[in-house]
């Protein structure tokens, strides 16, 4: 790049200037835009959830159409079991994938599995839920929590392996170096200092993984499928938050409007809280370090 | 055992120990490739009764009729690809504008907290912006900005005929800003891994502030497109929220105003439902079609940020 293609007529440094704020504006103008919309779904929801949001909505079942009140009890039990099920399957299969590929970095398949992670964490969420369906679903001829909670837990995957990766190569090198250095055996050095060392940025790479996994909505619809009783057993069609409020958001009743917004709150407050975690955990582990 | 030699028997012994784990972390990132390959294979399986059926012709085809059962996704990949080229058309600019905010022009002291507020963004569920796509975004567009759209530049085919309020153009706005965060975030590591020097090179020639970022910003062109292609992936492979405000009406008109549907939409509304085995294998087949795209569109966008960030 020379210094002429960067510089058009250098000698009109007016029209230079001019064309330098104006650019410099728009990039805050992109900013503001951008963050506009944030700030309205965010007091929206909390404005609208906030107001609807009582007593009834954790401890109540839905009620019938017509019939005013109730609430998401079944839906939330239900997300925490698909979660629950998801969790078992993503953390093993992510948090050791990630030790792999950020222990292991030298070789060709730890290359391969990394690019892979990231094709995942890229492949729709409504693909999975296929996969699941075709899996789980087609073989047990029925809807269940199980095939629901195996979506979930292959979503979670890549964003395990990601943090979890990402978490190990912040542990200085020096620490690796003085285990060894003390006779302690690599796998010991990784389980008990290195994963130690960075298990609160881990842990909280989990809370990410579950908070998303809480939103996700289009791999639920043909494999947990939603129900509006109580139900626990992992064999049955089961309740899900996200779901409850896809139904009540494209119904016609106010009522249950009103109690999608309720649960849209719910679900908006765990992503904050989960990210603001995130956030407080790694700068410190950034500030540690550097 | 020779028990006169124990360094030798603790040498082995740390042996078997590492080759165990090494292989239990190998086996199970093996497990993470292994899974997507089976979701290929699935879906391949899965959707053989419909491509036997209707062959290439499924892609080209207009028909969508399940009593019939007559299947085709040409109007769904329309949809798709329509809504999410929209929608990085609509993004790309901003998400530059807001990267280099980020990075060239806000305050140290800012910066971490705006950007969290963008990252934000990223993290709200997909159903959230549907649900707030139905309710206020879509009333606002039949409101405000389809009315004016079809005014003052009605002489388009883009922006004529009937207003919704839903349809292809409001759905491409909220996939817009549901990619900003993605690109932006793409764009600024991009961005960090271009060296100061050549910024502060720029500056030395007397260049301005907007013509050493311009020229950090074409240094970084492939890492930025590769952003661009991550966030086409995204847009391509969002379901809820496009579900609820793209209007589902399975059709391929001029006007952006008018309802369309989208691949991962059609699934979403229609696979619970599906009537006979040949409409759940079509589906499977737009899901494999999606799949595929999908694939190949990431592994494109991750070669291109690699080769920007492997650099630095």
């Amino acid at each position: 790049m020379t210094s002429a293609s960067i510089i058009k007529n250098p000698s009109n440094l007016r029209s230079r200037k001019i064309i330098n704020s104006v650019m410099l504006t728009m990039c805050i103008l992109a900013a503001v835009i951008t963050i506009i919309p944030l700030l309205y779904i965010f007091f929206y929801t909390t404005q609208s959830g906030i107001s609807s949001l009582n007593v009834d909505f954790f401890t109540q079942l839905p009620k019938p159409v017509g019939e005013e009140g109730g609430g998401m009890a079944n839906a939330i039990v239900g997300s925490a079991i698909l979660i629950g099920i998801g969790a078992l399957i993503g953390i093993p299969v992510g948090i050791l994938s990630g030790i792999y590929i950020s222990e292991y970095s030298k070789t060709f398949v730890s290359t391969i599995v990394k690019f892979i992670t990231d094709v995942l964490s890229g492949v729709p969420s409504i693909i999975v839920g296929i996969f699941a369906y075709g899996v789980i679903v087609i073989p047990m001829q029925r809807f269940s929590a199980l095939a629901g909670g195996f979506a979930l837990g292959i979503l979670m995957i890549p964003t395990i392996t990601k943090i979890t990766e990402e978490m190990l190569k912040l542990v200085p090198q020096s620490l690796r170096e003085a285990s060894l250095a003390l006779g302690v055996s690599r796998w010991k050095t990784t389980l008990k200092i290195v994963l130690k060392t960075a298990s609160s940025g881990i842990v909280t790479g989990v809370l990410l993984a579950i908070a998303r996994a809480a939103g996700e909505t289009a791999p639920l619809l043909f494999t947990s499928f939603g129900n509006s009783f109580w139900q626990t057993s992992l064999d049955e069609p089961m309740a899900a938050l996200p779901l409850q409020i896809f139904v009540y958001a494209i119904s016609p009743y106010d009522d249950w409007h009103r109690q999608a917004w309720a649960g849209a709150f719910v679900l908006i407050f765990l992503v904050f809280v989960v990210n603001l975690l995130v956030r407080i955990v790694t700068r410190n582990k950034f500030s540690g370090n550097l | 055992m020779n028990t006169l030699d124990p360094g030798k028997e603790i040498k082995s012994r740390k042996k078997a120990g590492d080759i165990i784990f090494e292989n239990i972390t190998l086996l199970f990132a093996l497990i993470l490739v292994g899974l997507v390959v089976y979701i290929a294979i699935e879906m391949f399986l899965d959707s053989s009764e419909s491509r036997s059926k209707f062959g290439f012709g499924f892609i080209f085809s207009q028909n969508w009729d399940p009593v019939k059962e007559d299947f085709g996704a040409l109007p769904f990949i329309f949809g798709t690809i329509v809504s999410s080229l929209l929608a990085l058309l609509i993004s790309l600019p901003v998400s530059i504008g807001v990267a280099v905010f980020l990075s060239e022009i806000i305050h140290k002291s800012l910066r971490t907290s705006i950007s969290f507020l963008i990252e934000i963004l990223a993290a709200i569920p997909s159903i959230i912006y549907g649900f707030w796509g139905i309710f206020v975004f879509a009333p606002f567009m039949r409101s405000t900005v389809q009315p004016f759209l079809s005014t003052y530049f009605g002489f388009l085919p883009f922006f004529k005929g009937q207003i919704y309020g839903t349809g292809l153009l409001t759905a491409s706005i909220i996939l817009a800003i549901m990619i900003t965060p993605i690109i932006s975030s793409i764009t600024r590591d991009v961005l960090k891994a271009i060296p100061v020097s050549q910024r502060e090179a720029a500056y030395a020639l007397g260049a301005t502030k907007w013509e050493a970022i311009k020229m950090a910003l074409l240094n970084a062109r492939s890492g930025i497109l590769g952003g661009s292609v991550l966030g086409l992936g995204r847009a391509i492979g969002e379901t809820m929220a496009v579900t609820m405000v793209i209007g589902n009406k399975a059709q391929i008109k001029d006007s952006l105003f008018e309802p369309a549907y989208s691949m991962a939409s059609v699934i979403a509304n229609e696979f619970a439902e599906a009537s006979g085995s040949l409409h759940i294998s079509s589906l499977i087949e737009i899901g494999l079609i999606l799949f595929g795209v999908t694939f190949i569109i990431n592994s494109l966008a991750r070669i291109l940020i690699y080769s920007v960030t492997r650099k630095a």
